[in-house]
């Protein structure tokens, strides 16, 4: 069954560096953002290369990227991506950040992917991270299936199996550590994934290349977007997560006795 | 194809590579090809439907320029940062350096001479004498906290109206305006292997007709993996080398097409720094500019540059003339930020980033040929560094202006990028310009260093002040003989030698174990600012490696290896990516390599023909952050 396969990825910035919340003019802000190279969302990258194994399994469909940040960091994000998989890029042209409001970037999210020529509804499956990396709100992806009246939602997907009657099976994580298996009777569906069980694909020049070559044109069409409707919108504070380190060296000490003691340890924190 | 196509070596001929075309293919993107492709871009931008830019190789569609880099962003250079701006405000007039994170205008400048606190370095006796002299009469000459500013400084050494910066941060900031237009593809995390040879059209020699790019998914050995990408060949009637001082294409081209007569890559150093948050207190002003000689060694010339929001480049330089074979930079390093000159700034700093690279001290000694049938030289690879001012940046962003107006001017006239055509427009242009010049200056500016500190000082003094029309004339040897053999020449070398191998013996690395035993004290880290060089490559560097390419330092004869007492490389490598293995020969861990290029230099080994028994091919990784 040919699928058309809508994945919304954005752009975060590369979690190697040193990443430090500061207070901004209009709020919170990563310290010197702008000097930070920027990565595919972790998540949402993971989307990305399901849809494109589940293309290449079902020997039919195609791939949009649709994508929202400046277009510049777009780019060099696209020099990575696009060595690993192929795909069309809808790229928006805004200066976003993670604080942006998710409904704001949802309602442009909707309104790029509604406008894209060709988009058959019947074989959609609209992709993403069931969170993003950047602020882990987990509520975009579902506005957006909201904003295209798509109610089949699923959530924490590391799992998805086709079936010839064009129905799927999917396995979302839910508490303990478990997955619940569900069947939904066909496309229209979102699925908001999280790690999934798949490598990632290594980088091909010639792919890259290739992909480019309709990235680029993408990229000079992208359109400005001023994301709105942070009104009511309030962060209070932000800040990092605290370490905690206690670290025990110890001799002559079986592996359970060791397990047992952190089970403790994690158990009383 | 050519039927007289040479490929490049060590390639198995049968590995099926997929190839592409352009118009214009670079290696390295760096102070020198942002120059050259701002102002092509530039041009383009200024005109795109001048037929000069309509590509030759895709007709219909505009240039197709290409440039690969091998770091894995364009952000993550390391270089120096203070930089007088002249070539680079002739680009950018209305340039404000606030755009530019981590820039800020020079503002102040002052040179010191360190003492030394502690009593460990090896001081020549006349430096000795010069140094109980200033003690005796610090109060007069106003020595403090054991430093000697020098109360006036030539005109040469000065970066008045200059900028301080992050070369990374420049570097993005130059490549994002590059991407905004969509003329130019800049590729980063694609090293580069080999350049491209072929029968020239006069058949009178070889032409450069592109360049490989590394295979990928093979082992640290270089055999193929179930995931193996063999790598594209990229054709180019053009291709731009601006792949640094040691890159491998500039590398292979000066083997294939030779030298200028008399020319030689004689003179290194491996400069290192920190870049360090300073106390909320402090009161070091951006835009300060120190430039320090004497410690932690005579021979060790320091830099501390301040940039906006607190934070600061601290670093110094260990030239390929420091004589001793125990030479290390690390540890030198520390033992410099804690100078008390500079530790009452820089005492609880936080580290941000780290970062170490080669520095081709040649000049125009070690200049390569500019251009050839297919390819011109540009950047610090080309010999343009300024050793007599310390300045490369600015150097290497002109030279790669001048390319581009060349390349702008043969594209109008419908030219072909032969070596004549490349000389009458490219090389004349920089001959006759402000680069050629300073570089005729400085030519001989250190020679004075090959017979000591102090003839070098005074060398450089007499070249800066004279305008090059006098300095001190010395024989320069290959940077492996400038290592000396190390040998215990009195009873205290021969103790310090035997207390050193008692700590090798517990497994520390020999270098570490003589400083200490030369009475360097141990470095009392506090996880903060004072680290283990382990701990600087992940909290500084954030040096990574992904897998699937091959180990790209190799010793070409590991039994040279076993019989060399002195090991110098494992000494002076900076991310300690190569340690000394079981056998007695060093072994390399890519994992840890920032691509420094300092082993390549450091090795005392040579055959007949001066070759030393370390190649540096083209490899992936390295450092991560973008704030050096």
């Amino acid at each position: 069954m040919s699928l058309h396969i809508v994945v919304c990825a954005g752009i975060v910035p590369d979690p190697l560096q040193t990443l430090e919340p500061v207070a901004g003019p209009k709020g919170p802000a990563l310290k010197n953002e702008m000097m930070l190279p920027a990565v595919l969302d972790p998540w949402s990258a993971s989307a990305l290369y399901e849809a494109a194994n589940l293309v290449s399994k079902n020997l039919a469909g195609k791939i949009w990227l649709v994508s929202l940040g400046s277009k510049a960091k777009l780019q060099q994000v696209m020099m990575t991506i696009a060595q690993k998989v192929g795909f069309e890029l809808i790229a928006i042209d805004s200066p976003t950040t993670g604080f942006a409001d998710a409904h704001a970037t949802a309602a442009a999210l909707a309104e790029a992917i509604a406008a894209i020529p060709g988009l058959d509804r019947s074989k959609l499956l609209l992709f993403g991270g069931w969170e993003s990396a950047s602020r882990g709100a987990g509520v975009t992806l579902q506005i957006v299936g909201e904003r295209l009246c798509i109610f089949d939602q699923f959530m924490g997907v590391d799992q998805i199996d086709m079936r010839e009657d064009g129905s799927f099976e999917v396995l979302e994580r839910v508490e303990g550590g478990k997955h619940q298996t569900s069947v939904c009777t066909g496309t229209p569906a979102v699925l908001g994934w999280a790690t999934g069980n798949l490598q990632e694909p290594r980088n091909n020049p010639q792919m890259g290349m290739a992909n480019m070559r309709t990235v680029m044109p993408a990229l000079q069409k992208a359109k400005p977007v001023a994301l709105g409707g942070d009104a009511g919108l309030q962060y209070l504070s932000a800040s990092l997560p605290t370490q905690q380190r206690q670290t025990r060296v110890v001799k002559d000490m079986a592996p359970e006795a060791i397990a047992q003691e952190l089970v403790e340890w994690m158990g009383a924190e | 194809m050519s039927p007289h196509e040479n490929t490049a070596e060590n390639n198995p001929p049968e590995i099926d590579r997929p190839s592409i075309e352009a118009d214009i293919a670079c290696v390295g993107f760096g102070p020198a090809t942002g120059g050259f492709l701002t102002t092509l871009n530039r041009a383009w931008i200024e005109n795109p439907a001048d037929p000069a830019f309509e590509s030759r190789v895709a007709p219909g569609l505009p240039i197709q320029v290409l440039c690969y880099e091998r770091a894995d962003d364009i952000a993550a250079g390391v270089s120096g940062v203070v930089s007088a701006a002249r070539g680079i405000r002739a680009s950018f007039p209305d340039l404000n350096p606030a755009e530019i994170p981590m820039a800020v205008p020079v503002k102040s400048e002052r040179i010191l001479y360190l003492l030394d606190p502690i009593g460990a370095s090896r001081r020549p006796w006349l430096l000795r004498i010069g140094d109980r002299i200033l003690s005796a009469l610090s109060a007069t000459l106003g020595v403090r906290d054991y430093a000697y500013e020098l109360p006036w400084a030539p005109g040469f050494l000065h970066k008045t109206g200059g900028l301080v910066m992050s070369i990374g941060q420049f570097n993005q900031w130059v490549g994002t305006k590059l991407m905004d237009s969509g003329l130019i593809q800049i590729w980063p995390a694609m090293p580069v292997s080999f350049p491209l040879f072929a029968e020239n059209a006069n058949r009178t020699g070889d032409q450069v007709v592109g360049i490989r790019l590394t295979d990928q998914g093979v082992d640290k050995h270089g055999q193929p993996e179930p995931e193996f990408v063999a790598g594209m060949d990229v054709r180019a009637s053009l291709t731009i080398v601006g792949d640094g001082p040691f890159g491998p294409i500039g590398t292979a081209i000066d083997k294939r097409m030779g030298m200028p007569p008399g020319h030689d890559k004689r003179e290194w150093a491996l400069g290192m720094k920190f870049v360090i948050e300073l106390p909320a207190e402090t009161t070091l002003e951006a835009g300060t500019v120190w430039h320090t000689f004497g410690y932690p060694e005579p021979e060790i010339f320091g830099f501390l540059y301040v940039h906006p929001d607190r934070l600061a480049s601290v670093g110094i330089f260990v030239p390929s003339w420091l004589d001793d074979p125990a030479r290390t930079v690390y540890r030198y390093l520390q033992h410099f930020i804690q100078h008390p000159a500079l530790w009452r700034y820089l005492k609880d700093g936080t580290l941000r980033s780290w970062g170490a690279k080669s520095l081709d001290e040649s000049g125009q000694h070690g200049e390569p040929f500019l251009a050839g049938d297919g390819y011109a030289r540009i950047g610090e690879g080309s010999g343009s560094t300024n050793m007599l001012a310390g300045s490369g940046v600015d150097e290497a962003w002109t030279t790669g202006v001048q390319l581009a107006e060349a390349v702008i001017e043969l594209l109008h006239n419908r030219r072909s990028f032969t070596q004549e055509n490349l000389s009458a427009t490219y090389e004349k242009r920089r001959r006759a310009s402000w680069v050629e010049y300073n570089a005729r200056n400085a030519i001989n500016g250190r020679n004075g260093f090959h017979i000591g500190l102090v003839p070098g000082l005074i060398g450089m003094a007499m070249a800066g002040i004279t305008g090059g029309r006098l300095s001190l004339a010395a024989s320069i040897p290959p940077a492996h003989k400038q290592i000396k053999k190390s040998r215990a020449q009195s009873l205290k070398d021969l103790k310090r030698r035997e207390t050193a191998m008692l700590a090798v013996e517990d497994g520390r690395p020999l270098h570490e174990a003589l400083m200490s035993a030369r009475g360097w004290p141990e470095i009392d880290f506090d996880g903060k600012l004072l680290i283990s060089q382990q701990d600087a490559l992940l909290m500084g560097g954030k040096v990574q490696a992904i897998p699937g390419f091959a180990n790209h330092v190799i010793f070409r004869d590991a039994g040279l290896c076993i019989h060399c007492d002195d090991k110098t490389c494992i000494a002076m490598c900076s991310g300690q990516a190569l340690t000394l293995g079981s056998e007695g020969a060093p072994v390399f861990e890519r994992e840890k390599c920032v691509h420094c290029g300092g082993c390549l230099w450091n090795c005392t080994r040579a055959d007949a023909e001066g070759l030393t028994n370390i190649e540096f091919h083209a490899g992936a990784g390295g450092f991560h952050s973008v704030e050096n």
